[in-house]
């Protein structure tokens, strides 16, 4: 008779397994969580947004909305119908119909319970241009002032309190919050150095804001290319400036470019510094329908995140707000997501290009 | 491979007191291929006096006094720390570029000229005196790329004096014939040796007098590294060569002359054929021997 097998592997009865499942399912969840509020924020906004800028008939895209600019709209019966018109087409719409009424000997059409809802009509054109250009400037400014300041950092400067006072001071530049960075745009270059609310203003305002990220990253890049690059290049005879021209910078730039995606996200992104530097609530004319060149660069323009924050909470909100809310989000995040994407492919290519 | 199997069983080697046996050190010799015919002295291209070196507050060489000669191959060997590569990165100044580095004393002269005067440009000197590193280090660039940058540097756009100096470097390494048909794909497409013959290419590209090597063949397999002794034996015609190796063997096969360093200080410096056979340094003696280090 054989004996009892002893299995000794068998599981242990204690409290442990089981304890270690549940934290493991509470990690699960909170993932989900994320998850969930990611998709919940992202499918609204698609949802709804969706249904401004598309449309059902061809050309499937709601053109006027992208290329136009704002309009109140108007909501009002006649005639026993309702009509939703833009200020313009409302304004042509009553004066023939007061026309066709004088014509007729008829009386002056009565045009009932006539509403008017701001920026609710026409499109968000200005605010598309004026967001692209305040990224396209800001990014340029922040990019050239970073790469210069981590090179300095990394490559020049030699590693001592003075040095490290200043990475410290880079750092805590980065936990500023951006009312912050707002505020100091409004006073140093809007009214101490009297650029006024302006593009220039903004584009400084927003660059200093993303400039910490720009400098950590750059000098993350910079310290990744290998040393021996640099010494071989010394090695041939090459001035230091050389030797970070030809054989650092271009290995580092498409880890700078990572880097500034991100940055560029923020600075489409942000409402606060530009609120007081750059942005206006509303602007008919185009920034380069401007009479001579130096204007151009100091003109405020619409930004699309600030015309959301406008649309969303400084107008009377009702049914009629929602389209051009959502659609101006929608149209944000479409933005961004290509901004991002351009910087990726461009980063992507430099790496093929510059790869070790 | 008769080079690369040990001169000595590992168990003598590691007992330091162990009586000299005067046969080990011939033993090596038979196992070599010596090229270096007996050296008739030449002229010094490299002339190091009392040479103090620091790195920061540690002192890192002792006292050198050195004489190097024209288009000889001397070797530095010593065990590691022993100041060999500090040495050899002060020939061409490539310690002034990390922080701390001093000479507290002596001096390096190059054909006769201080290089540390005031009036000599470290970017000049560099360019006469080359430099191969331990790792190959060939830009991500194409081959022609790599073999062209210095002269880049030095503004030289004339075309076809870039393509001979391409092909005249290629030759010079002797990797043309494994890569001409293919001068404009990457350089780090290459196998390791032919990177590192691309960085000797593109080191005599410039046409230095000398060429320092850092440890040109430790990440390289034995067929790799027999061709690039080769290749430091051709170009000894035309250039003064200083390589620092670890491989007492390697020493012995490629170097006319070899210094031996031990903690800093130059123990011994003679025909490499003296060094091995006849040194006369007790240390030296031990350590060509394989008892330490």
């Amino acid at each position: 008779m054989a004996d009892r097998e002893i299995n000794p592997f068998a599981t242990q009865a204690t409290w442990f397994p089981r304890f270690e499942k549940g934290v493991f399912w509470i990690f699960r969840l909170a993932t989900y969580a994320v998850l969930l509020s990611g998709f919940a924020v992202f499918g609204t906004i698609v949802v709804k947004g969706a249904g401004t800028v598309f449309t059902t008939r061809a050309p499937f895209l709601n053109v006027a909305f992208l290329t136009q600019a704002p309009e109140t709209l108007y909501v009002f019966e006649y005639d026993g119908a309702k009509h939703e018109l833009g200020a313009k087409d409302y304004r042509a719409f009553r004066e023939t119909e007061e026309a066709k009424a004088k014509a007729a000997g008829k009386p002056a059409p009565k045009f009932e319970s006539v509403e008017s809802i701001v920026y609710s009509s026409g499109g968000i054109f200005p605010a598309i241009v004026g967001t692209i250009l305040l990224v396209v400037g800001s990014m340029a400014i922040a990019l050239v002032l970073g790469v210069a300041s981590a090179i300095y950092l990394s490559e020049y400067a030699k590693n001592g309190p003075v040095v490290r006072f200043i990475r410290l001071a880079i750092i805590n530049l980065a936990g500023v919050p951006s009312i912050v960075f707002g505020l100091f745009g409004y006073g140093m270059f809007v009214i101490f150095l009297g650029w006024n609310v302006s593009l220039l203003a903004g584009w400084f305002t927003l660059a200093f804001m993303v400039l910490p990220v720009v400098i950590t990253a750059s000098e993350e890049a910079l310290r990744a290319v290998p040393r021996g690059f640099r010494d071989a290049s010394l090695a041939l005879g090459s001035t230091k400036w050389q030797t970070i021209r030809k054989a650092v910078l271009p290995y580092a730039l498409p880890g700078v470019l990572t880097s500034s995606i991100l940055g560029v996200a923020r600075v489409a992104g942000e409402t606060a510094p530009i609120m007081f530097t750059a942005a206006y609530v509303v602007r008919d004319r185009l920034p380069w329908q401007v009479s001579q060149v130096s204007d151009f660069f100091f003109q405020g323009v619409m930004a699309l995140p600030y015309h959301i924050y406008v649309v969303s909470s400084k107008i009377p909100q009702n049914v009629y707000t929602e389209r051009v809310q959502y659609g101006a989000a929608f149209v944000f995040l479409m933005l961004v997501a290509a901004i991002a994407t351009g910087s990726i492919l461009l980063r992507n290519r430099l790496r093929g290009r510059y790869q070790w | 491979m008769v080079t690369t199997t040990p001169v000595m069983p590992a168990s003598e080697s590691l007992d330091p007191s162990a009586p000299p046996r005067p046969a080990a050190n011939q033993r090596l010799f038979d196992s070599i291929p010596m090229r270096a015919t007996p050296v008739t002295p030449a002229r010094t291209v490299i002339d190091i006096q009392n040479l103090d070196f620091f790195y920061g507050a540690k002192q890192a060489l002792f006292d050198v006094n050195l004489a190097l000669e024209e288009k000889r191959v001397t070797a530095f060997i010593g065990p590691s720390g022993c100041g060999k590569s500090t040495l050899l990165r002060c020939l061409n100044r490539m310690n002034d570029l990390i922080d701390g580095t001093r000479i507290a004393r002596g001096s390096i002269e190059i054909r006769g000229i201080d290089i540390h005067r005031r009036d000599v440009d470290p970017i000049e000197l560099r360019k006469r005196v080359g430099m191969v590193f331990q790792k190959s280090n060939p830009f991500p660039k194409s081959i022609y790329e790599n073999i062209v940058y210095g002269l880049r540097l030095q503004g030289v756009r004339d075309k076809t004096r870039l393509d001979e100096v391409v092909e005249r470097s290629l030759k010079g390494a002797a990797l043309w014939d494994e890569v001409k048909d293919r001068l404009h794909e990457s350089g780090l497409g290459l196998s390791g040796g032919q990177q590192q013959r691309l960085c000797i290419a593109r080191a005599i590209a410039v046409e230095p007098e000398v060429i320092l090597m850092d440890e040109p063949c430790s990440a390289l397999d034995p067929i790799a590294t027999a061709k690039i002794e080769e290749l430091i034996h051709d170009l000894k015609r035309d250039y003064t060569i200083v390589i620092v190796t670890h491989s007492m063997q390697q020493a012995a096969r490629v170097s006319d002359k070899t210094a031996f360093f031990y903690m800093g200080k130059l123990v011994e410096y003679n025909d490499t054929r003296t060094i091995f056979m006849h040194p006369a340094n007790a240390q030296t003696e031990a350590y060509v021997s394989g008892r330490f280090g």
